[in-house]
């Protein structure tokens, strides 16, 4: 079993479609949070989706990873159609996501939190972990190189013992990164990462975000609402969701801050 | 001075995730062993054995399940007494009906079906949380003592539901003093202790936590909710089970179904609060304090009357008593609502730095 990260030296060629959502709709009971919403999704590209407040932006990410389910439209991932989402299956074909309002698990070390992104690489059951055999515990230590590097990746060396609790907030989105990142996600969803940060925290994550998507080749799918930062690698593309339609256009007079 | 970490240097993972990283923690904990393994056993009078030191350690390994279910997974419940008699009288029912059976393979078939009833009564956790799973597992607590009231077969057709537990004999060596008992019972602890500290040190455990913390998130990593939900319901009451059999064959001897009431799982629930929700030490804590503060304090009370010559009667020894108790529990929640274990963790810290403030 191979864990390492499979690193690419540069960045990637825009692929072909690799997630496609058609005609989705999603409705809690009389409200109407996405209304027949159409795009795709190409292997390698920085997406951004933006709209105004709620436009159903943060709903489109829960609809793509099976948290909430549409009452309408289709999603194709990877060739593989589905009505309907499901948190495990989304993640099992390679979906990780960050959230607006940090989710980490609280009371775990920095180091916890990212160990359990890799949860579905961990093969061993929770015999041979009670008894701490030889595989429960190699599979640990591989476990625990993979996690090391994205530390490294994220430079957070000096906090991989903190409970995350403690951590300051841009500290905290940036964990959540890592956790994402664990699962080697071929897409990668980041609900507003740069939300509530300063310039300098700000200037950081849009560095992590493209390094991720050059050195790894992830696909990202992102909400972000600060167009100053934007989305300035050449595979940025927006997304446009209201309510009622959605449009796609290349960024055409986004001064380009790239840090 | 003496509790300091500096110049051990971890130079692989697998140095760096031992269970005690620190070599003054191994050296504690093995000296404990050694105290607990062969000078009690030595030293120790028959009253220390059976009135103190065993129901100690049954009770740390009760709220060791609960702490699991509850500390680690985040899920509240109020059945450990429940999964406590389904260990003792299935154990016993397993001696009864199987004689050829080993004992511990009893205990280890009590605590089977502790898991598999607390798997049953774990399925609303998949759809309530908090209090209201707590309403639910206390159906459980109310549902099987009525079994075992009810359906003769399990205390073998006896009129008052009282069983007695079967001698224990390990490899062709009856254990019938309290010594033997107490080493048996500190073996298990022991080795399920350990279990469980690997556990939660791994993916089990992770999920378990990222279930307590953060259960939408949990989901979104791919960790599978009804699975992990009932894999904690399960081993939570396995241990829970596995206590209630040593409750009844090397503690009590005779135990009534009465024995087992919400009573019981109250105990260990205050056992897990005072100690340290989500420690494993703390299991050990929280029993101690519960089990031999009362006995402390029924010594300092005794101690006291007679050396000032006051006449204290017994009824008013025993409200005193019951008073300071009481007093104790409230003066550490509000000092450290986190527990005994976390007073233990904050004065570990300072220990560090002691008695130089740099």
């Amino acid at each position: 079993m191979s864990v390492e990260l499979h690193a690419h030296p540069r960045a990637h060629r825009i692929g072909e479609v690799i997630l496609s959502v058609e005609n989705v709709s999603l409705a809690f009971g009389g409200v109407k949070a996405i209304t027949d919403i159409s795009f795709d999704v190409r292997e390698h590209e920085v997406r951004a989706i933006i709209g105004p407040n709620g436009a159903g932006k943060s709903s489109m990410l829960n609809v793509i990873n099976g948290v909430y389910h549409p009452q309408h439209g289709r999603i194709t991932l990877k060739g593989r159609t589905f009505t309907d989402m499901h948190p495990h299956r989304a993640a099992s074909m390679g979906i990780a996501r960050t959230f607006q309002n940090i989710a980490l698990f609280k009371g775990m070390s920095v180091l916890d939190n990212i160990m359990t992104g890799r949860n579905l690489k961990m093969k061993t059951n929770f015999l041979q972990q009670a008894l701490w055999v030889g595989p429960a515990r190699r599979e640990e230590t591989e476990q625990r190189r993979a996690v090391e590097q994205i530390i490294d990746f994220l430079e957070i060396q000096h906090i991989r013992k903190t409970p995350v609790g403690r951590l300051p907030y841009g500290l905290q989105k940036r964990v959540e990164l890592g956790r994402a990142l664990a699962a080697e996600p071929e897409l990668l969803l980041l609900d507003e990462p740069m939300a509530g940060m300063n310039v300098e925290e700000k200037q950081d994550m849009c560095r992590f975000i493209l390094d991720v998507n050059d050195h790894y080749g992830t696909t990202i799918v992102l909400i972000e609402h600060d167009m100053g930062w934007s989305w300035t690698s050449r595979t940025a593309w927006w997304c446009s969701i209201t309510a009622r339609r959605s449009a796609t256009a290349r960024p055409t007079r986004c001064a380009p801050t790239r840090p | 001075m003496f509790y300091r970490e500096s110049g051990q240097f971890k130079s692989s993972y697998a140095e760096d995730q031992q269970i005690f990283p620190i070599r003054q923690d191994r050296i504690g904990i093995a000296a404990l062993l050694v105290l607990a393994f062969v000078v009690v056993p030595l030293t120790a009078d028959q009253y220390w054995f059976s009135a103190i030191l065993t129901p100690f350690l049954i009770f740390s390994l009760a709220a060791l399940g609960l702490n699991i279910l509850t500390g680690y997974a985040g899920q509240l419940s109020l059945g450990t007494a429940a999964f406590m008699a389904i260990g003792a009288f299935m154990a016993y029912n397993v001696e009864l009906r199987l004689p050829w059976m080993p004992i511990l393979g009893s205990f280890a078939i009590g605590g089977l079906c502790a898991a598999a009833v607390g798997v049953v009564f774990g399925l609303p956790s998949l759809r309530i949380k908090g209090f209201y799973l707590a309403v639910a597992t206390l159906a459980c607590q109310f549902f099987v003592l009525w079994a075992i009231n009810r359906i003769g077969w399990f205390s073998n057709n006896s009129s008052s539901g009282v069983i007695t537990a079967q001698k224990i004999v390990i490899a062709g060596y009856t254990l019938d003093t309290p010594a033997a008992k107490y080493l048996l019972t500190l073996a298990i602890v022991t080795l399920m202790s350990l279990a469980a500290k690997n556990l939660m040190r791994s993916e089990t455990g992770r999920a378990f936590m990222a279930v307590r913390d953060m259960d939408v998130a949990a989901e979104v990593v791919g960790i599978r909710m009804m699975h992990t939900k009932l894999l904690a319901f399960a081993i939570s009451s396995f241990y829970c089970g596995v206590a209630g059999a040593l409750f009844a064959f090397c503690y009590l001897g005779t135990v009534e179904p009465e024995a087992f009431n919400l009573d019981l799982s109250f105990r260990v629930l205050f056992m897990i609060i005072i100690g340290g929700v989500g420690s494993i030490l703390g299991c050990y804590l929280g029993s101690a304090f519960i089990i031999l503060l009362p006995i402390l304090l029924n010594l300092v009370a005794g101690g006291v009357s007679h050396t000032f010559g006051v006449e204290i009667n017994h009824a008013s020894l025993s409200n005193i008593e019951l008073i300071v108790f009481g007093s104790l529990i409230i003066f550490f929640l509000i000092v450290e609502p986190h527990g005994l274990a976390r007073l233990w963790q904050i004065a570990k810290e300072k220990l560090r730095l002691w008695p130089f403030p740099h």
